[in-house]
């Protein structure tokens, strides 16, 4: 009985074949687990969680308006990330603003999105990944456009990245140093936009902040090092989006509760990880050059 | 204060010779309608110790902001080391009022003292063998070596303030801007604090513009007082500032300032500008 149900979910009899007609797929998935992951660390420095989710809806209503309307969904997708992005960056810097304006901006984009969907005469399939994550939808021309943002994004995280955590984790002393915090905000919302735009292909609106937010929320638990929270946080990412591929190849499931399955283990076992570090290793300092210590 | 200005004590600002890093002449500064000081004539000298007083809203942290040219003086002019103000100058260093450090914030002691270095620059952070003994000398300066991996969350609030100096030092600047760097210290923290800028001032020649809402503490290196009240000010030595007669005219009411144990005690200003360190917010 019980084998029945698990014969049903899980059914590995192809997998070779599978696994070469969704190569593409697996491909981008780990390109966007690494923006995701590096993004995400800059994500957690900002504090801006709760926007990844306001992009996230905005861009799904892009993506189902462009499939209603038959034009790329990737650059649907951009349109309403975009769109997003920079109402978020104009409604306020302060977190209190931005937050509200996020909270009303959400379910807006939401409800389009439900309304272009329902307006939709195509495949089920189609309209059911936008939010819950697919990947037979990634063909090849639609690859292509992925890894095409995913480099911009990588090369604007690259330029920007030393006075992006300045301003980012320290304000008031990078604005004295003459970094331009101001004009570095909506800078990154943008960035931020077309990276959630890219990411939700994969895993949809609805958990994009499992790859977007979760690597670094986890990584920062067990380090505070700069150079060692994004190489985790990008491993993290991108574990969590090509395993739950690998995971959702031989099975009846959408992709998406395997990605956000194993980001959330990985992110319990980094608290656990951290919370046994707060106690040990942390809290005793690195001695003072005293004669037989050995200093890392 | 225990000790007596034996120990620390102001350098005599020598009025020629020692060259001048900040000047303002006749200067004034609004928000909106309001003048938050005009008029204003100061000569910061190299190794020089100024304090900036006042109650909130009086214009120190916009004196400090217009010094960093962040914020255009609306007369008059202001020159550091005989230039206009530009911003990311590397003559400058800034230490900002104490903001609170999320525990999980991915940063090391270390960290933030490197941002004061290279963190304006474009571009990714490589850096190399050097930068990571530039930044072990600033953290050994100021006695936080111990603590340089630890992550800045967990460092107690004196600790923090130690690493804000390295940070602020990290270009060797020739002024230091300091924002109630004192501010929710206790007494011992408090006074290794002000050690550590006190030695930097004699050793390296650094003027210091300290904003503060507590006088007493640094009162053995205070060399000039810059009173801010009511849009007015008055610039002095601490005992010809700190008088019942001069406060009392700047508040424009009673003042009663009484000098007892090498420290000033004030009664009746319409604001507790003297009050103990977690009274009151900035503006």
């Amino acid at each position: 009985m019980s084998t029945g149900i698990w014969h049903q979910i899980f059914n590995y009899d192809d997998y070779g074949q599978l696994l070469a007609l969704v190569a593409n797929s697996i491909i981008a998935a780990a390109v966007l687990g690494v923006v995701g992951g590096l993004i995400s660390t800059f994500v957690m420095m900002r504090d801006l969680a709760f926007a990844v989710h306001g992009i996230a809806e905005l861009s799904f209503a892009g993506a189902a308006a462009a499939l209603l309307l038959g034009v790329n969904v990737v650059a649907g997708s951009l349109a309403g990330s975009i769109l997003a992005a920079a109402v978020i960056g104009a409604m306020g810097v302060r977190v209190r603003d931005r937050n509200s304006a996020i909270g009303v901006l959400m379910p807006f984009g939401l409800g389009l999105g439900v309304l272009f969907l329902s307006l939709y005469k195509g495949r089920a399939a189609n309209k059911f990944g936008l939010l819950t994550g697919q990947i037979v939808a990634v063909d090849t021309p639609q690859t292509a456009w992925l890894i095409g943002v995913s480099v911009v994004v990588l090369l604007a995280l690259a330029v920007v990245w030393r006075p992006l955590t300045f301003a980012s984790l320290d304000p008031d002393v990078a604005a004295a140093r003459g970094v331009p915090v101001r004009a570095l905000s909506p800078v990154f919302t943008l960035v931020l936009g077309l990276a959630v735009a890219t990411t939700i292909q994969i895993v949809g609106a609805l958990l994009v902040l499992a790859l977007v937010v979760t690597p670094a929320a986890a990584a920062t638990r067990v380090t505070a090092s700069p150079r060692l929270i994004p190489l985790l946080s990008v491993l993290f990412a991108v574990t969590s989006v090509v395993g739950g591929i690998l995971i959702a190849l031989g099975s009846s499931i959408p992709i998406s509760p395997y990605v956000t399955t194993i980001a959330f283990v990985i992110y319990l076992a980094c608290r656990a990880v951290g919370a046994v570090r707060a106690r040990t290793g942390w809290s005793r300092r690195r001695a003072t050059p005293v004669a037989g210590l050995v200093r890392p | 204060m225990t000790e007596q200005s034996g120990t620390i004590a102001p350098r005599a600002a020598s009025t020629g010779g020692t060259p001048v890093v900040l000047s303002l002449t006749d200067a004034e500064l609004r928000r909106g309608e309001r003048v938050l000081w005009s008029g204003l004539d100061l000569e910061l000298r190299r190794g020089e110790f100024v304090a900036v007083l006042g109650p909130n809203g009086s214009g120190k942290t916009s004196l400090l902001h217009a010094v960093l040219g962040q914020v255009p003086l609306s007369a008059g002019t202001l020159l550091i080391d005989g230039r206009p103000p530009r911003r990311g100058g590397d003559l400058i260093g800034y230490i900002p009022q104490q903001r609170a450090v999320a525990p999980h914030t991915p940063l090391r002691a270390r960290d933030l003292v490197r941002l004061g270095v290279d963190g304006h620059r474009w571009g990714l952070p490589l850096g190399g063998r050097g930068l990571r003994r530039r930044i072990d000398d600033l953290l050994t300066e100021v006695g936080a070596h111990e603590y340089a991996d630890m992550p800045l969350g967990l460092l107690s609030g004196g600790e923090q303030q130690r690493v804000r100096i390295a940070q602020a030092l990290a270009t060797d600047p020739a002024l230091l801007l300091c924002d109630e760097p004192l501010l929710s210290l206790d007494p011992h923290h408090q006074h290794a604090i002000v050690d550590l800028l006190d030695r930097r001032r004699r050793t390296r020649d650094t003027a210091v513009l300290f904003v503060t809402h507590e006088l007493n503490p640094v009162l053995p290196l205070v060399d000039r007082v810059l009173y801010l009240a009511g849009g007015r000010f008055r610039v002095g030595t601490p005992d010809e500032v700190m008088t019942s007669a001069v406060l009392s005219d700047l508040y424009g009411g009673p003042v009663e300032v009484v000098r007892a144990h090498g420290r000033y005690l004030i009664a009746g200003a319409p604001i507790p500008h003297h009050a103990d360190p977690a009274g009151g917010v900035q503006s």
